[in-house]
């Protein structure tokens, strides 16, 4: 099962287990995760699931399409070079990920 | 948690919760209406401390579920069902909070302290200490001759999406009636669908007073680009069915015409649903009337989302300007004054109303409220598809419609949230980022 390794911004860790297919933003609210709000529940129309994804992640992640990337601009957090907007990342069998949640999202 | 559990193993407790069988103990707060605005009514008092047992209480046989994908792509079949769902059955019973489906409640009866007993048509009781009403809002009937042949459809919840998927594969015509947020949204899924689809507007321009009439005019050219069949100023007569039967077979129009459709859908608005707050003697003027903490006229009873008419949160509103908002982003953040109120805080709804719609390719996104504008400025980007319209109020930016123009809609919602400006004059240059451009004013 891929698992997705939630840290807030305080360092406080979260493991979520996720279903392939799944997005990590799915992953982390159904699962009650705090950190990600995703008003919109993943159309790409607000950024506030935004995350930070460990460098030697995000290599295993899609590339980012232009409507993501300038959603990025408008997050609560400034972007990083390692954010990504969490509905758009797909879990995929034997994932393991590992993310940080901004101080805020809204 | 810990002060829940207390109570429940208090004598005094179970002699009060001493009900006839199959009627629940009485729960700290019932919520009623298994909504997006309930269900972040719950996740925020947990968040916030409120160790009460919550019930959240529902009249659909569906765990609680995201609405905004049922006509797009739930009716598209790009996303399952499971993945609307908001919370896992373990959230819910990890904090404490019961799920309650298919009971509509009918009847509510309560004691001078706020506490009371709901009963549902089914004929079970549901006691209470305290009462939240996130009910929603119903879909607007279309009354005209056929309203109720097989084939006419609503689009509010996921049982009317189930409907009319199962209606999908062995229609050729829809026609879709009203040519708001919903109908055009629907609309674009069944023509990507392959469905030959007709949009019907009542009035002479597409979604209303939502979005100012650049904006209407970019939608109407823009569907109709895409081969969308748009008729403005257009209503339908009546419902007509082939042999006097039970299916519907096409649409007369008031001038006669008729168009083949084995689907219509209806989209003209919601109602919001008052039943019960009257019942319970609550003010009730286009929803339920709550004060600035989302509290009903009793002073206890929160009324949040769709059904609740609140004081304009948005800051500059006219001083006594009410207003009732249909959106995901006013149930969230109604749900967390509301809150605060339920844990004894005073916090005034904090944020500018935020929209969006997604309709074939465009993609809007709605910043702010635009009533009341005196001037807009438009920023159009042909080659990149882009389009934003910003309106103003004596000089002040209030509000934008973005399409496919997310930088445009996050600096108009970030400068409005922090009560800042963006120069009409600087911000009709489409080249210059509006970030660049906003000041404190």
């Amino acid at each position: 099962m891929p698992t997705v390794h939630f840290t807030d911004a305080e360092g406080a860790v979260r493991d979520v287990q996720g279903n392939s297919g799944d997005s990590v933003m799915e992953t982390a609210v159904r699962n009650g995760v705090p950190g990600i709000v995703a008003e919109c529940g993943g159309s790409l129309s607000c950024a506030t699931c935004h995350v930070f994804v460990r460098d030697d992640c995000l290599t295993q992640l899609p590339p980012m399409e232009d409507m993501e990337d300038e959603m990025l601009y408008g997050t609560a957090v400034d972007r990083e070079d390692n954010s990504r907007l969490s509905c758009q990342l797909r879990l995929t069998d034997g994932l393991e990920l590992f993310v940080t949640t901004p101080e805020t999202q809204v | 948690m810990s002060t829940n559990a207390v109570e429940n193993a208090a004598p005094a407790a179970a002699a009060e919760d001493a009900t006839p069988s199959g009627t629940p103990s009485r729960t700290g707060l019932l919520i009623i209406g298994a909504s997006q605005s309930g269900v972040q009514l719950a996740v925020s008092l947990r968040a916030l401390g409120f160790d009460e047992h919550i019930t959240l209480l529902g009249d659909e046989d569906h765990r609680p579920y995201q609405r905004p994908a049922l006509s797009k792509e739930f009716l598209q079949g790009t996303v399952e069902s499971e993945s609307l769902i908001f919370r896992s059955n373990e959230y819910w019973a990890e904090h404490n909070v019961d799920l309650v489906k298919g009971e509509y409640i009918v009847r509510i009866d309560r004691e001078a302290d706020g506490s009371g007993v709901a009963h549902s048509s089914s004929g079970k009781q549901f006691p209470f200490k305290r009462l939240a009403l996130t009910v929603g809002a119903r879909a607007r009937k279309l009354e005209i001759e056929g309203g109720d042949l097989d084939g006419v459809l609503y689009l509010r919840n996921a049982d009317d999406a189930l409907a009319l998927k199962a209606r999908v594969g062995d229609a050729h015509d829809v026609v879709v009636i009203g040519g708001g947020f919903i109908g055009l949204e629907a609309a674009s899924s069944l023509q990507k669908m392959g469905k030959n689809v007709t949009v019907l507007e009542f009035g002479p321009r597409l979604v209303g007073r939502a979005v100012g009439e650049e904006t209407a005019e970019y939608f109407l050219q823009a569907h109709r680009s895409r081969g969308l069949d748009i008729r403005l100023s257009t209503s339908a007569a009546r419902f007509r069915a082939d042999d006097g039967g039970a299916v519907v077979s096409g649409v007369e129009l008031q001038d006669g015409t008729v168009l083949p459709a084995q689907i219509v859908l209806i989209g003209i608005g919601v109602i919001p649903n008052t039943q019960l707050a009257e019942q319970l003697g609550l003010t009730v003027d286009n929803g339920i009337v709550v004060d600035r903490f989302a509290l009903a006229s009793d002073g206890t009873t929160v009324a949040i989302g769709d059904c609740a008419n609140m004081p304009n949160p948005v800051p500059g509103s006219a001083p006594g300007e009410r207003i009732r908002l249909e959106s995901v982003n006013n149930a969230i953040e109604h749900a967390k004054v509301a809150a605060y109120s339920l844990t004894g805080r005073r916090e005034e709804y904090a944020g500018i109303p935020w929209f969006w719609s997604n309709q074939a390719d465009l993609k809007l996104q709605i910043a702010g409220l635009c009533n009341g504008y005196d001037q807009t400025v438009l920023r159009r980007d042909e080659e990149r598809g882009k389009f934003s319209v910003l309106y103003y109020r004596q000089g002040q930016v209030i509000a934008a419609d973005c399409v496919n123009a997310p930088l445009d809609f996050m600096a108009v919602k970030n400068a409005l949230a922090k009560g800042q400006n963006i120069p009409a004059e600087a911000a009709a240059d489409p080249a210059t980022p509006l970030k660049t451009i906003t000041t404190d004013s």
